[in-house]
């Protein structure tokens, strides 16, 4: 029963979108976290989707295929009287945008709901393909 | 004079299966509308019908031819004697191993990241093949139900 892949399909891609919205929750937790003694600040990360393609050319599913860390410069704010200030007095910060990251938050979780809302149609019309004849 | 019986069934089998397939490419175009350089894929539904019963009329003629005799079960029809009733196995079948051939969606609004997945189209197409597949299986039922009341004849 071909329908029954749709499953895998909407499946595979609330999982990503899951590992999305994952990510994006490191990202906002991290906004404001601030360089240790190395001087390596926390780096925003952004998921990579793939294409899977699932037995045949009709079903295609997706995954997440890497997860890349952004190469924008850290943030520096000027702040003296931090204890982890250097010593022109600036704090390095990670480089997370929480605009950027509340935007990727709503478009993950409005994907999420689309697959989620195509796997209840798909159940409903294989349930009603059971009733068939009665 | 089953065949007859059974001509509209066979249609609206093939019918239900083509929205079968159709309702799965729409779920991976969905699945797959955040990923880079992903492209659309759609099935004409009235392209993929027409395949469908112009081949199961050439099959059936070929069904209906008796099998070569020699002892061995032939696997087209399962028969092995001339006088056996060949199978009428096509029911609920579509022609070819891959399914209907599947065509690109036309791209509205081309993305940064080469996705030409519309979502909003996407969305509706899936809504509208969902009404049709259920009205296919109205259909079906009205039938076999049409069938039924008229060999119990009450």
């Amino acid at each position: 029963m071909s329908m029954f892949s749709i499953f895998n399909v909407s499946g595979s891609a609330i999982s990503s979108q899951s590992q999305r919205l994952n990510v994006v929750a490191s990202n906002l937790a991290n906004a404001d976290a601030v360089a240790g003694p190395d001087g390596q600040g926390y780096k925003a990360r952004q998921v990579i989707f793939e294409t899977v393609p699932m037995g045949t050319e009709a079903s295609a599913g997706v995954r997440v295929s890497a997860i890349k860390e952004s190469n924008e410069p850290l943030k520096r704010v000027h702040n003296p009287g931090h204890p982890s200030a250097d010593a022109d007095g600036y704090v390095t910060q990670s480089n997370v945008n929480p605009v950027e990251e509340m935007v990727n938050m709503i478009s993950a979780s409005r994907s999420y709901q689309n697959n989620v809302e195509v796997m209840n149609t798909a159940k409903t019309l294989l349930l009603k393909t059971l009733q068939m004849g009665q | 004079m089953f065949a007859n019986l059974t001509n509209g069934l066979d249609f609206q089998a093939k019918a239900l299966l083509i929205r079968a397939e159709r309702q799965r490419v729409i779920a991976s175009n969905i699945a797959n509308v955040d990923t880079p350089g992903y492209v659309g894929r759609d099935i004409n539904f009235k392209d993929a019908m027409n395949e469908a019963l112009g081949t199961s009329t050439s099959l059936s003629v070929s069904l209906s031819q008796p099998s070569s005799g020699n002892g061995i079960p032939s696997a087209s029809n399962g028969t092995t004697n001339a006088r056996h009733i060949p199978l009428q196995s096509q029911l609920g079948t579509l022609p070819g191993d891959g399914g209907p051939a599947l065509g690109y969606t036309p791209v509205t609004q081309p993305a940064m990241d080469g996705n030409s997945v519309d979502i909003d189209r996407e969305r509706a197409n899936f809504v509208d093949n969902s009404v049709r597949y259920e009205s296919t299986l109205r259909f079906i039922n009205g039938t076999s139900k049409t069938i039924l009341s008229a060999i119990q004849g009450q």
